[in-house]
């Protein structure tokens, strides 16, 4: 073991970036939760983001095996995981050699040295062992045995064969930086009793590492004095750690309890949106009906089916599923029934790239179906707000009489954060426009003169027998028609609905400054990114930007050109080619949008969005 | 479903206020009333029932309906009927289809709805030929066929729907000529009792595109010869004087005559739909002589709806989380002052 000694001053830091990286079996999505989750509860704010490959099982030691954790813990508030990483934590070659960009100059990677083999060398690619060939020397590498020293912690143990040893060796890396900043093990401890009830072995053999690992590191003298991140203040209540893929289904159980309704979910397996799936099918006590479709089409028409037979009805899918869904999704429009679409986007087109995060599916959601179909579009900014939205897509959708689309994406679909717990006590009212009994000269389109939003009449209510289907229909009786002019009607009315959903929704917030040089405008899931770099700026002295992020896309809040009117330049930043721009443009022409993009499958960086304002300003 | 006191209801109670636009002569008439008429039998109130098509001639029934209905998208009339029947296990739900929305365009909801066996009735017009796009070939036309789409004869060999459904799984599977409503009606009937995907097959004339493409086994004059109508627990016999009868040879089906070689009717097979192991039926469903009519199948199979509902109930009783707030606040959670 060798650790050079460029020692950092021990310091109070505000905020820390921590990235676990290592082979898909070595555990770092365990080891990084357990870090956040114990620095949650320690009373940090964190953000964090899971990365890892597509393979199911990669080779072992593969470049494109790495899995990868990454946690941002602050004292302050924290709305990302993070750009550049002050502490790595690598697990083999591999790891190293696709992380190491990410690290700040100057800053520690705790290294695995036993993995630093040939073997290990030769699959990352590396022609020279970078532990001694000087390419590290900007960095305090510290090498530890761990593999030898996690056997040598766990001789003891009876019961226990090689591979399981091999892989607790991620608790040793865990233990030694909880030593590194400060945090208990209890946690984590408690954690392993719950998890291997009936193990005792594997207990005794996590925890023995864990604390080998803590004492390792603090026997250690050329490790520096441990840093601290003091908690974070936030708001009293009572929070926990929320992904926000389960916080999207929490949000629907919610919409589910609050209206009175039954979920309905019908759902095809895609990534990165599966988990809604996965979590929603435990949740049969609260009558959720949870329907794993043939495909994507089946998903959203039984959804459908559910919804005209009165349940709150919701399909999940990501950009390529929301392409099948096009055709249904335009009858659910036309039909005028109540249902939620999710789209977790993911990097496109085509198949593109199913792990990572892009916006790309905006005009998608907006305009990918055949014919004038306008539906309610909004889109979530963070994992937390996943719940908000998803309750709040719920809300519109039943009170509107219209398909929702909520854009989520897998940037804050994986990612997780603390969430303050919300009691469906404080969520808002869910009116629906259920008809229960027979009215004289019921029509199915009769509608509400304020919303323009139909009545619901569900098989099993006597007297309102009706069809509804596909083709255009009369606007008064809803019987099919024909004619031109009655077309015209009906579609500036399904135009005009949408339209007036803008008198139900929240007007538009600017945070930071309220008029002045240059607004930053952003929506859905890049809400962290933008915030941390404008609030950056900000405190940097740049007192003239504000900023302004949409949750509502399709209609847009009412106060919308009047915020664009009190700055002189408007920035639009988003993860694809401009696409909120051009809507934008489309209805607001008087002003002249300038724009970020970023097309890589990844989320912004928030130097290269401070650096692209400044030239701005 | 079969309320006490249902109301008593006649077909005129069943036809909508909308004008129907088939063509003159088109069998989807017959299919029409027979349905309108078979309802009143079920005990099944009116605002309890639900038609969802898909596209096609076939798919503008539920119009005609004074029941609840949905005139959906090409093919996917499964997936909506799916989800209405878990919605609400309490409706009567009908699919209505063509050859073309079930087995061309639907052809993966069609399979998938027959191996769930979720409480559904299918009913398929296959008339062979795409009827509403004016005459191309569907996955039912024959090899040869002459159509807009193959007009020097169809080089696809088709499907046999019975054959497809019995491969997907179906418990239930019935075949009728399009002109015999008073078997149409009682199948329907039979049909909803059912509890199950029940997939009835009407071969069904169309006047306009393919007239005639079935006259050889439902035609008056023939029909008591080509065609053998199949009833639970009776011997396999057919014929305009009941003379000729069905018995099993090796492993093909073989037509007798009564009285011919010392065969009696007590040599003859005896239908048994409800029987699990689906291979006689299918040797029923392949039989090109005589065609074989009537329920084919009818095997009694725990519904998707059932086993859900046991899950359900099972799972509400033992849980801990009643509200949502349970769920909320449960596991690790942490308080911050």
């Amino acid at each position: 073991m060798s650790i050079e000694s460029k020692t950092l001053q021990p310091e109070e830091l505000q905020a820390v970036v921590i990235r676990f990286v290592g082979d898909s079996g070595d555990g770092m999505q365990l080891t990084g939760t357990q870090f956040s989750d114990t620095s949650a509860m320690f009373g940090n704010d964190i953000a964090t983001f899971p990365n890892y490959p597509s393979e199911i099982r990669a080779p072992q030691g593969s470049l494109y095996g790495v899995s990868g954790f990454q946690v941002h813990i602050g004292s302050v508030e924290v709305s990302t995981p993070g750009d550049s990483v002050d502490l790595l934590v690598a697990m083999n070659p591999a790891a190293l050699k696709t992380n190491l960009y990410a690290l700040k100059p100057g800053h520690t990677i705790i290294v695995d040295k036993d993995s630093f083999n040939k073997k290990n060398l030769e699959k990352a690619f590396y022609t020279t062992n970078p532990l001694e060939d000087g390419s590290l020397e900007g960095y305090r590498v510290i090498e530890v045995d761990m593999s030898t020293l996690t056997k040598e912690a766990l001789k003891d143990v009876a019961g226990l064969d090689n591979k399981a040893i091999t892989r607790s060796k991620n608790m040793f890396a865990l233990g030694m930086v909880y030593w590194m900043y400060n945090r208990s093990t209890d946690h984590t401890v408690d954690f392993f009793n719950k998890k291997f009830k009936n193990k005792p072995e594997l207990v005794e053999a996590n925890t023995k590492v864990l604390n080998a690992g803590f004492y390792f590191a603090e026997t250690l003298e050329l490790i520096p004095n441990s840093f601290t991140v003091s908690p974070a203040k936030m708001k009293p209540g009572t929070y926990r750690i929320i992904m926000g893929n389960t916080a999207t289904a929490w949000g629907l159980l919610a919409a589910s309890e609050k209206s009175g309704l039954e979920l309905f979910l019908g759902s095809y397996p895609i990534t990165p949106a599966t988990d809604i799936l996965h979590e929603l099918v435990k949740h049969k006590h609260f009558g959720v009906k949870a329907f794993q479709a043939e495909d994507e089409i089946a998903g959203i028409t039984s959804a459908i089916g559910a919804a005209f037979a009165g349940d709150l009805a919701i399909t999940t899918t990501s950009g390529p599923g929301l392409a099948l869904k096009g055709e249904a999704l335009g009858l659910a429009m036309m039909i005028e029934l109540p249902l939620v679409v999710i789209n977790v986007q993911r990097g496109g087109p085509s198949t593109g790239l199913p792990t990572k995060t892009e916006q790309s599916d905006l005009l998608q959601a907006m305009y990918g179906r055949n014919g004038e179909s306008p539906v309610i579009v909004i889109a979530a900014g963070t994992p937390a707000d996943c719940f908000n939205f998803a309750y709040e897509a719920a809300r519109l959708a039943l009170e509107h009489m219209t398909p929702v689309v909520l854009l989520t994406d897998g940037y804050i679909a994986n990612g997780s954060a603390p969430w303050k717990i919300k009691s469906v006590a404080e969520m808002p009212e869910i009116k629906n426009r259920k008809v229960t009994k027979a009215v004289e000269n019921w029509h199915p389109y009769n509608r509400d003169p304020k919303t323009l939003a139909r009545d619901w009449a569900v098989p099993g209510t006597p007297g309102l027998e009706h069809r509804v289907g596909g083709l255009e229909k009369d606007s008064v009786t809803g019987d099919v028609n024909y004619v031109p002019e009655n077309h015209q009607v009906m579609t500036n009315t399904r135009a005009e609905k949408i339209k007036r959903v803008q008198d139900n929704i929240p007007d538009l917030k600017v945070e930071y400054a309220q008029e002045g040089d240059l607004l930053v405008v952003g929506w859905g899931g890049t809400y962290g990114t933008l915030h941390s770099a404008v609030k950056e700026i900000t405190e940097e002295g740049y007192k003239n930007i504000g900023f302004a992020h949409f949750n509502y896309i399709n209609p847009m809040p009412k106060n919308t050109e009047e915020v664009f009117k009190k700055f002189k330049k408007i920035i639009v930043c988003e993860l694809n080619s401009g696409q909120f721009a051009f809507i934008l443009r489309a209805n607001f022409g008087k002003f002249d949008f300038q724009q970020i993009n970023k097309v890589q499958g990844l989320p912004f960086s928030n130097d290269e969005l401070i650096q692209k304002f400044k030239q701005l300003l | 479903m079969e309320a006490t006191a249902v109301k008593k209801y006649t077909y005129k109670d069943f036809v909508s206020d909308q004008e129907v636009r088939w063509c003159p002569g088109c069998d989807d008439y017959v299919i029409l009333n027979s349905m309108q008429k078979a309802l009143p039998e079920m005990g099944v109130e009116k605002e309890n029932v639900v038609f969802v098509s898909g596209i096609g001639c076939s798919s503008r029934f539920p119009y005609y309906m004074n029941t609840y209905g949905v005139h959906s998208i090409h093919g996917r009339a499964p997936g909506i009927a799916s989800g209405v029947k878990l919605a609400n296990p309490n409706l009567s739900v009908w699919i209505i289809t063509g050859d073309g929305d079930a087995m061309a365009i639907g052809g993966n909801h069609f399979i998938h709805v027959l191996r769930r066996n979720i409480d559904l009735n299918i009913v398929l017009f296959n008339n062979e030929i795409y009827g509403l796009t004016k005459g191309q070939f569907s996955p039912t036309s024959l090899v040869g066929q002459k159509t807009k789409s193959s007009p020097y004869g169809n080089t696809q060999p088709p499907f046999s729907p019975g054959e497809l459904a019995l491969g997907a799984n179906a418990r239930f599977y019935a075949r009728i000529g399009g002109n015999n409503p008073k078997a149409m009606t009682q199948i329907f009937i039979e049909a909803h009792r059912f509890k199950g995907t029940s997939l009835i097959e009407v071969l069904q004339n169309c006047v306009i595109f393919n007239d005639g493409c079935f006259t050889d086994v439902t035609d008056k004059e023939v029909k008591d010869d080509r065609q053998i109508y199949l009833e639970h627990g009776k011997p396999m016999i057919f014929g305009k004087n009941s003379e000729k009868g069905l018995v099993l040879k090796g492993l093909k089906l073989e037509v007798v005559i009564i009285g011919e070689n010392g065969i009696t009717e007590k040599d003859l097979l005896v239908h048994d739909a409800k029987e699990k192991d689906p291979t006689l039926h299918q040797m029923l469903v392949r039989l090109e002589y005589p065609i074989a009519t009537g329920i084919i199948r009818a095997f009694d199979d725990v519904t998707l709806e059932e086993r859900e509902d046991e899950l359900t109930k099972k799972i509400k009783a033992n849980s801990k989380y009643k509200k949502t707030d349970d769920l909320f606040f449960s596991g690790e959670t942490y308080e911050v002052k």
